[in-house]
């Protein structure tokens, strides 16, 4: 008796198809569930700080800068650009932020966006010469270009140099600290995803899967690439000028290299290509990280294991698991 | 026909580290004209048409269209000009249902200026565009992936890609090659109309027969060199010509 695994869509999945979904209270709750479910926990998580504690909140914080970053990450692989280097985008938002703030005066509404602006643009131009490189290549600039500034930095004692600049001015109050990731995340999250399945979207996911055939299509894929960049840039910016406020201080440490490992890692956990996936990734590693800090050294052990398990076990990541768990079902059929 | 000169190419140079890939080739494409290139295995024609498209530099040479030299510019600011090619290895987006392939050359600047902006409409000019190459308009062809499509839908598709751009100038690369004689037979008739109707075609081909059937003048490359160039009949019964198809005879 020889059974195989079938996959079948739930009857209400294909009850949805279409027009459809729209022909019951049940079909509309289980498309939008999983949208809505999230974005609820989301909002509601900072109110329960009382009951969490401020520690798991300022965790809540940290996961969604490197989900952020998880996000910046995936649209850049979304155009065909493979990053090790997200920590540019995010030294070079705290950096400006630091900057304005320290030397000008100006305030946390004002710097912040200036340095996401700012540190968006000051990346792109930078990577703006290395964007013709395919693959690897580009890879490795990336993974270079952070240490290089941070090196800088350190020799030509600008911007604080090795102590960097402190004392830099707070967030207003509590709500802000910890809403503003939070909507950040949530508005990066639903925007890049609407981007993507745009008509921006499909070129730029042409420009990763066929870069000739675009350009013979009369389309400039070095300019959509700068965008890309740019607006991924804009994302990791905003991390790093973010944290620069709730620190109240920025160093070197902002060129570190756990903001470029981190994010690829949730990202890839999570699921490349698909921004829920990333974000899902970054929300399973840093409560992850925080829980093992209790077991002491060993912590690296299990969080490699947990991390080769997930990539052997779900390879296309945790995303796609979830979503085809929720969509079909599985049974075992008789063969012949 | 107008007489007016679409193309001229001079003196066009390429090597690739020693191998001399196209040598001194000079010719003209008068508008409207459906220019025939012709030549064996490794004469050249495909990084010829590189050549023009600016997808490979030359080392020497002009490519001047409409009177601007456009030699070495980028693909995508020659194709904004209005020149659009196949290529050989057929290069569709294969993730993508077929009338989706067209939707990125259909977002290029170009098409928005020709259309005059308008862009809600893109999904049917799409699907419109697909019947014009031969996708059965009310069958599902036109929305499956294009990975799942076989070989001669996927070179009309090409075509298709290239329409998309509302192009003066097409240059074909071995569109027929790969397809079946009833695929040929239903695609020629269409290229044939797009040349009545005043469209300027390069074809590059190996299946001379149908070629030399629609071809206002042909040359011939051989290693890289123009052996011949004229009218089909001219080339036909070049010696050169036919000494490079099937190799000179030596009788000793």
């Amino acid at each position: 008796m020889k059974y195989r695994k079938e996959r079948l869509d739930r009857g209400i999945k294909a009850r949805c198809e279409d027009i459809f979904a729209l022909s019951s209270y049940r079909e509309m709750l289980y498309l939008s569930l999983p949208r809505v479910l999230p974005v609820i926990i989301l909002l509601i998580l900072p109110l329960l700080k009382g009951v969490i504690g401020m520690y798991w909140e300022k965790v809540l914080m940290i996961t969604c800068v490197i989900a952020l970053l998880a996000l910046s990450w995936d649209l850049m692989a979304s155009v065909g650009l493979i990053s090790l280097g997200q920590a540019l985008f995010f030294g070079a938002g705290a950096y400006i932020t630091g900057f304005l703030n320290h030397t000008f005066k100006l305030p946390p509404i004002l710097t912040i966006p200036l340095g996401t602006l700012g540190g968006a643009l000051f990346c792109t131009l930078l990577l703006l010469p290395v964007l013709r490189l395919r693959g690897v290549y580009f890879a490795i600039v990336t993974l270079t270009l952070p240490l290089l500034l941070a090196r800088f930095i350190e020799t030509t004692k600008i911007l604080g140099g090795t102590e960097g600049m402190s004392a830099l001015s707070p967030l207003p109050n509590i709500w802000v600290e910890m809403y503003v990731p939070v909507l950040a995340l949530l508005l990066c999250l639903f925007g890049f995803r609407r981007l993507i399945n745009e008509d921006y979207g499909l070129v730029l996911q042409g420009i990763r899967d066929n870069d000739r055939a675009v350009m013979s299509g009369a389309i400039n894929i070095y300019w959509f690439k700068a965008q890309a960049v740019f607006i991924s840039g804009v994302a990791g910016a905003f991390a790093g000028a973010f944290m620069t406020h709730y620190n109240q201080v920025v160093g070197m440490a902002a060129f570190a290299m756990d903001y470029s490992i981190l994010p690829l890692t949730a990202a890839v956990l999570g699921g490349v290509g698909t921004f829920a996936g990333p974000t899902i990734g970054a929300f399973i590693l840093m409560p992850l990280s925080e829980v093992l800090r209790a077991v002491g050294t060993l912590r690296v052990v299990f969080y490699s294991a947990i991390l080769i398990i997930c990539v052997v076990g779900l390879p296309e990541g945790v995303f796609h698991y979830l979503r085809r768990k929720y969509h079909q079902l599985e049974r075992m059929v008789e063969v012949g | 026909m107008q007489d007016k000169t679409l193309l001229k190419v001079e003196l066009l140079n390429k090597n690739f580290g020693g191998v001399a890939a196209v040598v001194r080739v000079s010719f003209f494409l008068q508008e409207g004209e459906l220019l025939g290139i012709i030549g064996p295995n490794g004469s050249g024609k495909t990084t010829l048409v590189n050549l023009l498209t600016g997808f490979v530099r030359p080392d020497s040479g002009k490519v001047i269209y409409r009177g601007r030299d456009i030699t070495g510019k980028m693909p995508y600011k020659i194709a904004e000009l209005g020149v659009a090619r196949t290529f050989q290895m057929v290069k569709p987006f294969y993730q993508l249902s077929a009338f989706k392939n067209l939707i990125i050359p259909l977002y290029s600047s170009r098409v928005k200026r020709l259309r005059g902006g308008k862009y809600g409409d893109r999904d049917d000019v799409a699907i419109d565009l697909l019947e014009d190459v031969g996708f059965e308009r009310d069958s599902s062809v036109p929305y499956k992936v294009a990975s799942s499509l076989p070989h001669g839908y996927l070179k009309r598709l090409e075509l298709a890609r290239c329409l998309a751009l509302r192009p003066d100038l097409l240059i074909l690369d071995e569109l027929f090659s790969g397809m079946s004689m009833s695929e040929v037979a239903s695609t020629l008739p269409i290229i044939e109309k797009l040349s009545s109707e005043g469209l300027s075609i390069i074809m590059v081909e190996h299946r001379l027969k149908e070629l030399f059937r629609i071809a206002h003048r042909v040359i011939a490359l051989n290693f890289g060199s123009k052996i011949a160039d004229g009218s089909t009949r001219q080339v036909m019964e070049n010696e050169a010509v036919k000494a490079a198809y099937l190799g000179s005879e030596d009788e000793s």
